[in-house]
């Protein structure tokens, strides 16, 4: 027998018992086949396998080439959940052993790794189709089910909201890609899956960018998400155009979730597609017109005279000031005075109802309209972002 | 000009840029029919163009129709250079040359390019308009109808069966013309796929006059290889069966369902019924492994064989190949011949079929495999551009089987293939078939039908037959007379040859079903399970692989060195398959393949059947291992656990494949094998006392006095026997149609190609060695489809064939291509409960306690729930408890210990596997998965791309095939000089397999089907150059095209309710 070499290693696979003599010492050994292509043999310490177990290599042959190929593309979806997570096979192949996938069908190591790998190459060559969704259903390459093909592009657009507010309000360059291994160090998601959900932001906000109509019809038509998905790339894109200031630090606190909320308010209020759809212009950008008319509404404000009637109305303390264009400014600095009083919910709600209302009983205030439209969307905004 | 060819481009998709400035293509589209081109509109700027061209019109004979294929070639337009081509469609027109097949081709067509894989898509629309032309000299042959299904296509009725068809056509090979060295990669693999596409054309249609000659209408079993010779050539050749058939007319197909799941539903009335009703008849089974043989070869070397015909290979001294076969020509024929029958066959010159499934009654008796090998030099040939050579050597060959079957007593062969494996300028000639009696009505101008199921005919008395039972002195008159409505289920099981003048020594005994004629022990054939076949238990795939070392060497001294090797390989497959099919306890072969592929430096063979009992066959004997030298007593104590072994691991194949012969089940009790049955094995001494052998560690261990052969060979066995891992439960598997014992298919399968090529890094193996590597191989590859396809468990695989490969030194070429079929559990269960009524009085009890088994083992992976009140249950299995480390396998151990007292079906443990692997935990697979494979009914009608299904075998079950569209032969290659940035060999080839499966669905649906039956990859030739960075692979498939509707699923309860009928009246017979 040829030793080439020994190895050690935890032993993790189920193996077969021989009795087996070498060199005229007899020793328990352990027959089987961990790594793809390579028979070795195990020279086992203790006859239970807790122990780490020599493994000395005998034979070798490699495995050169493995594929499979389905008439009917075989997914495992939760390799998929792997792959998109980006690890690497060996990695995958742990994760899958530690979740008792050797428990099935009697799977060897080797078995897993094999299809470990088969599955990560499908994925990788359906990755291109990924890219354009409506292609998936039209492509003749791979017959993949429909229900099937849902998940997949769902999944693949599917992203992680604390990257998502990493990037947030970024702008989605290559010099923001270049940092994504500082937020992958941060996050703790692989680069490589950090790089696929850049990528994917930045594939839907050029698509979408330059077109008419509702953003989220426009993203769901495009990229065949689903609503919810739909809408939290809607924020996405609506942030990335307008470039709000998420990263601020007082703003650190506020999740993904809570941005992308205020964004869809925003959006169904505050942009020119809101407000008629029919308009040639699109939901990414706010209404000008809109912005300019809530200038007046800093009359509220700036005079002194209405500012203390409101002030009067409302029958509270009015720290927060309103400034127009810097919305999460705007919403920030009421809210931290709250949290600092230590507000409850309830209590802003009912604030912020008189708030709106009293300024419909101003005499002199008259911009009804815009008012109830700007109100609106930050009271829903403040709500939102109210909480610790 | 008897024809007119029609053709339009409509639009194009998802083309490629081919302009980087402008990110666009400029596309136009050239369509060239023999000599004619058209071309489109450049289409500029886009890359969906739309040309919706005029109708390009091609006026052309019928002859180039059948020869040519439609060339569309897609390219891009450039004002100042010449213009790229993007990629090509090549269209086979014949499937609208046929009147009963497609009418127009109409769809999406992958375009194609052999550097760059598919490159966007084009949608064609093309029509012929044919002439009526009374021409009695024409040349062409429109109108024959091509199946590659190798039984009576679905919707159709044999009005007649002519025989055997066969054609053969050479040409120089473009990649080894002087002009390869000047032309690009790209336009050699386009020249070498044009050809091939013409030269097949040319053989369908030579064969189709062939058929027209015969007073036939189609060709049914076709089937085309290619022989890339190298420098002498390219051979394209073909075989067939040709049939008169006639179109059964809806109303009436429907009920000859044909396919459905189940042989058995479709003559309910009859066979399925036998299947339990003969058992309780046998009794008294005296069986011996015994040695009948029709050899070259001295018949003590191949004693163990059986029904099995070896030609020794014959060695080329001249060019012509004129062999000399050394094979005994002289089995000593019947006296007394059957004149009637040999009749209506002995015009022919080769009475062979390609046909693999027949209608009852059709085969009257199976004599046994005939196979034949010849080695050639190509190197050799004098003509290399003329057929004429190779015509010879196969001529040659065919004569060989022919004269085999005689000697079996047989006037005809069936289930007949043709094969070559090329190594440099060595050439190994194969063919194969089974001997057989065939009633002589359905050559003349009887019918025969497709699923059998026509019982007027199978009721007339075959007249020939009659005779030649009476020449016999055998009085049969009974089951002769076919007065009684069903033609005996046991027939085809009688030996065909003369009792007191047999061929080879073998052992007979009455058949167990009829009691009046006399069978064999073993029955090999290459044929599927007859459908009124009885059959005991479940089936399962059985392989022999070998593996043997050869010196490098050149011409004559290689030929020389490859035949002196042949006989012994082909002796040792045998002597596999003959111990493994013991060792599950079965008694037949069906579907035998064996393939045998020579390398420069060893030779791989490979023997795939699936292994039945057929309960009109003996009990098949138990495996006895002895040693020479008794006198050491570590040794024989060796010797006595390995027998152990071998004893237990019958005992739990019994129960895993549902083997309970009424006489075994009464054997079981005492000693597993009785001493009368026991083959012998002999093994010689070894030093070591241990499995050490097995491993092949020791050298120098040679015992001088035995024959080195004998010697290996039986620690081969014994290894290849004991490492065979089992299936995992909930699969089962074969290689042929259908699975016997399985009936209650669902819609569900997944139809697969695996390809795995190996390298052996160590260069100086020694056989064992090599054959261990071999071995785990195969076994690996199996493992590794079982976990792939978990999710459709209770699953069969079936079709499983591997084709082996040395493409260089030192590399060993796996593929397989099967598909996996579900079934339904439930149903399964309850007729397998049926089957074993009356038997299991406990049955509400043990399925309880196997429940808390399951239950206990899942919660804390430690079963500790024994079942109580069942005899003896986890005693014999405690020597193998240990080499089971998952809860599962224990679970299943524990299972099998628990039937062996009761009469528990092997299909308890499935469904319990089944109902914990499809809980969550065990199963991963989200369920939409699982659904989704299991059936695509749940699709949205609305997918835009057509679902095409593909199958090997030649039905869909739970579905009815209601139009054959015509044949599919496409042959393709692919190259690449980015190797690396494809993603490897692996990458490189799986990309290249969904591209061919794409091409095939593709042509399908512009046919207007949805489906490809009989499908099969012929060829897969891979070649790399991992330094230069570069790969080659040429792939060969082909099948047929159809239209199915689905059965509703009222229309396939029937099996469900005829099998358990059939098995109240086995459980009957039984108590």
């Amino acid at each position: 027998m040829q030793i080439r070499y020994a190895v050690f290693t935890p032993i993790l696979c189920r193996t077969q018992r021989f009795n087996c003599a070498i060199n005229n010492t007899r020793l328990q050994m352990l027959f089987t086949q961990t790594v793809p292509g390579a028979i070795y043999l195990l020279a086992t310490v203790s006859p239970r396998l807790d122990r780490y177990i020599t493994l000395v290599k005998a034979y070798k042959m490699s495995m050169e080439l493995d594929v499979f190929v389905g008439n009917t593309t075989i997914m495992d979806m939760e390799v998929y959940q792997l792959w998109l997570d980006g690890l690497t096979v060996s990695d995958a192949v742990k994760v899958r052993m530690d979740e008792g996938a050797l428990l099935e069908c009697e799977a060897n190591p080797e078995v897993l790794t094999s299809d470990t790998m088969d599955q990560f190459r499908t994925f990788q060559m359906c990755e291109r189709l990924l890219h354009s969704p409506t292609k998936l259903g039209s492509q003749l390459l791979y017959q993949i089910p429909a229900q099937n093909q849902i998940i997949l592009i769902e999944r693949y657009y599917e992203f992680d909201s604390v990257f998502a507010r990493e990037v947030l309000g970024k702008k989605l360059s290559k010099g923001t890609k270049k940092d994504l291994d500082d937020i992958s160090c941060k996050t703790g998601i692989t680069l490589k899956s950090c790089r696929r959900q850049f990528d994917n932001f930045k594939r839907v906000f050029k698509v979408v960018e330059e077109l008419k109509g509702p953003l989220v019809e426009n993203i769901q038509r495009h990229f065949l998400l689903s609503d919810t998905l739909a809408r939290d790339y809607a924020a996405i894109v609506f942030f990335a155009n307008s470039r709000f200031e998420t990263g601020k630090r007082k703003l650190q606190y506020l999740s993904f979730q809570d941005f992308a909320f205020c964004a869809g308010q925003l959006i169904s209020y505050w942009t020119i597609g809101a407000m008629d759809s029919m308009m040639e212009d699109m939901d990414v950008d706010l209404e000008k017109e809109f912005l300019n008319e809530l200038k007046d509404l800093k009359v509220l404000v700036n005079d002194k005279d209405m500012m203390d009637q409101h002030k009067i109305l409302v029958c509270a303390a009015l720290r927060g000031k309103i400034k127009v264009y810097k919305l999460m400014e705007v919403n920030f600095k009421f809210i931290e005075p709250c949290r600092y009083d230590r507000w409850t919910v309830a209590e802003i709600t009912l604030f912020l109802t008189h708030y709106t209302n009293a300024a419909h009983c101003l005499g002199t205030f008259r911009h009804q309209m815009i008012w109830d439209r700007y109100m609106g969307v930050i009271k829903s905004c403040i709500l939102q972002m109210y909480h610790e | 000009m008897p024809g007119k060819l029609k053709a339009k481009i409509v639009a194009g998709r998802h083309l490629p840029v081919m302009d980087r400035a402008s990110d666009l293509t400029d596309a136009f589209v050239e369509v060239k029919f023999g000599n004619t081109t058209f071309k489109t509109d450049v289409y500029p700027k886009s890359l969906n163009p739309q040309w919706n061209s005029e109708w390009f019109k091609f006026e052309v004979d019928d002859e180039d129709l059948q020869d040519e294929p439609l060339q569309i070639t897609v390219l891009d337009h450039d004002t100042y250079s010449a213009n790229d081509a993007i990629g090509k469609v090549y269209i086979d027109i014949d499937p609208l040359l046929s009147s009963e097949a497609a009418t127009v081709i109409s769809g999406w067509f992958p375009i194609y390019d052999t550097i760059h894989g598919i490159r966007g898509e084009i949608n064609v629309l093309v029509k012929v308009d044919l002439f009526n032309d009374l021409n009695r000299f024409r040349q062409s042959s429109c109108g024959v109808k091509f199946f590659c299904t190798t039984s009576i296509p679905r919707c159709y009725r044999a009005a007649l069966v002519h025989g055997f068809v066969e054609e053969l056509v050479v040409n120089e090979d473009p990649e080894y013309q002087w002009i390869d060295r000047i032309r690009t990669p790209r336009a050699s693999n386009e020249a070498r796929q044009r050809l091939i596409s013409l030269m097949s054309g040319e053989l369908q249609r030579k064969i189709g006059l062939k058929v027209l000659e015969m007073g036939g209408n189609a060709v049914v079993g076709y089937l085309q290889c290619f022989d890339l010779e190298g420098e002498s050539g390219l051979v394209v050749r073909a075989i067939g069966t040709a049939c008169t058939l006639d179109k059964l007319i809806p109303g009436t197909a429907s009920n000859t369902i044909t396919h459905t799941n189940t042989a058995p539903a479709s003559n309910a009335c009859n066979s399925p019924s036998k299947e339990i009703k003969e058992s309780p008849m046998a009794h008294g089974c005296r069986s011996s492994h015994n040695s009948p043989v029709h050899s070259a070869c001295s018949s003590q070397r191949l004693s163990h064989s059986q029904n099995f015909s070896v030609s020794v290979p014959t060695l080329v001294f001249t060019g012509m190949g004129s062999g000399i076969s050394v094979g005994k020509e002289a089995g000593p024929l019947k006296t007394l011949l059957r004149q009637q029958a040999q009749s209506a066959l002995e015009q022919r010159e080769f009475p062979f079929f390609t046909l693999t499934c027949f209608p009852p009654g059709f085969l009257v008796h199976i004599g046994g495999v005939v196979s034949a090998r010849s080695v050639k030099l190509l190197d050799r040939i004098h003509n290399p551009d003329e057929p004429e050579t190779r015509d010879a050597w196969w001529e040659e060959i065919r004569q060989e089987i022919k004269s085999h079957a005689k000697a079996l007593g047989c006037h005809a062969v069936v289930g007949y293939s043709e094969s070559t494996t090329i190594c440099e300028e060595v050439c190994i000639l194969s063919a194969s078939g089974t001997a057989a009696m065939l009633n002589p009505r359905f050559m003349r101008e009887g019918c025969l039908d497709a699923g059998g199921s026509d019982q007027r005919l199978s009721r007339q008395p075959p007249l020939g037959m009659v005779g030649s039972e009476r020449a016999e002195g055998e009085v049969s008159s009974s089951w002769l007379g076919f007065d009684d409505a069903s033609p005996p289920s046991c027939g085809f099981c009688h030996i065909p040859y003369d009792e007191f003048n047999m061929p080879f020594p073998a052992q007979l005994t009455y058949c167990y079903h009829c009691r009046r004629q006399k069978v064999p022990d073993v029955l090999f054939t290459t044929i599927d399970l007859p459908a009124e076949a009885a059959v005991t238990g479940k089936g399962c795939l059985i392989q022999a692989r070998l593996c043997r070392t050869k010196k490098k060497a050149q011409g004559e001294v290689n030929a020389t060195a490859i035949s002196n090797l042949l006989p012994f390989m082909e002796y040792e497959l045998h002597t596999q398959l003959m111990n493994k099919l013991k060792l599950r306890c079965m008694n037949a072969l069906f579907g035998l393949r064996i393939q045998i592929s020579v390398g420069e430096n060893m030779l791989l063979g490979l023997a795939s059947a699936t292994g039945v009992y057929l309960s009109a066959l003996p009990a098949p004997g138990g495996i006895q291992i002895a040693g020479k030298t008794p006198s050491d007593l570590s040794y024989d104590q060796h010797i006595s656990t390995m027998q152990k072994r071998i004893n237990d691991t019958i005992v739990m194949n019994k129960e895993f494949y549902n083997i309970h012969p009424p006489e075994c089940i009464e054997e079981v009790v005492g000693s597993p094998i009785p001493d009368r049955q026991r083959s012998r094995l002999f093994r010689s001494t070894s030093e070591s006392s241990d499995e050490l052998s097995e491993l092949d560690l020791s050298h120098g261990k040679k015992d001088a006095f035995v024959l080195e052969i004998d010697d290996t060979d039986a620690v081969e066995d014994i290894q290849s026997l004991l490492t065979d891992a089992p299936m995992p439960a909930g699969f089962y598997s074969c290689n042929t149609e259908v699975m016997p014992g399985i009936y209650n298919w669902t819609s569900g399968l997944q139809m697969f190609t695996s390809v795995r090529v190996y390298r052996l890094n160590n260069a100086n193996l020694t056989n064992q060695g090599l054959n261990k590597i071999f071995t785990d191989l195969c076994e690996n590859l199996l493992k590794s489809l079982y976990f792939k396809l978990r999710s459709m468990i209770p699953c069969c695989l079936c079709h499983l064939n591997f084709t082996v490969a040395v493409p260089e030194e030192e590399l060993i070429q796996v593929a397989v291509t099967a598909v996996a079929m579900s079934f339904d559990k439930e149903t399964q269960l309850a007729a397998d409960k049926a089957l074993n009524k009356g038997s299991g009085e406990n049955e509400e009890q043990l399925q309880f306690s196997m429940e808390l088994c399951g239950e206990s083992t899942s919660s804390n992976n430690q079963p500790t729930a024994k079942p109580s009140g069942l005899p003896e249950s986890a005693m014999t299995h405690s020597s193998s408890r240990d080499r089971c480390s998952t809860w599962l396998e224990l679970l299943r151990l524990k299972a099998h210990t628990i039937r062996r007292g009761s009469v528990k079906t092997s299909r308890r443990t499935q469904s319990l596997a089944n109902s914990v692997s499809s809980s969550e935990r065990c199963s991963p697979l989200p369920e939409v998965r699982s659904r989704s494979l299991r059936s695509t009914r749940s699709l949205p009608c609305g997918a835009p791309v057509t679902v095409v299904k593909m199958t090997p075998l030649s039905f869909l079950p739970r579905t009815r095939i209601v139009k054959y569209l015509g044949i599919i032969n496409m042959f393709f290659i692919r190259e690449t000089t980015s190797l690396r940035e494809e993603g490897g060999v692996s990458g490189f080839l799986h990309s290249f397999i969904a591209e061919v499966f794409a091409m095939v669905r593709a042509h399908v649906a512009a046919l207007g089907g949805n489906a490809v039956v009989s499908y099969s990859m012929k060829e897969c030739v891979f070649m790399e150059n991992p330094n230069k960075n570069q790969a080659q692979c040429l792939i060969n498939v082909s099948g047929d095209a159809v239209i199915f509707v689905r059965e509703s699923d009222q229309e396939a309860i029937p099996p469900l309710i005829t099998s358990g009928q059939t098995s109240t009246t086995g459980a009957d017979g039984t108590t």
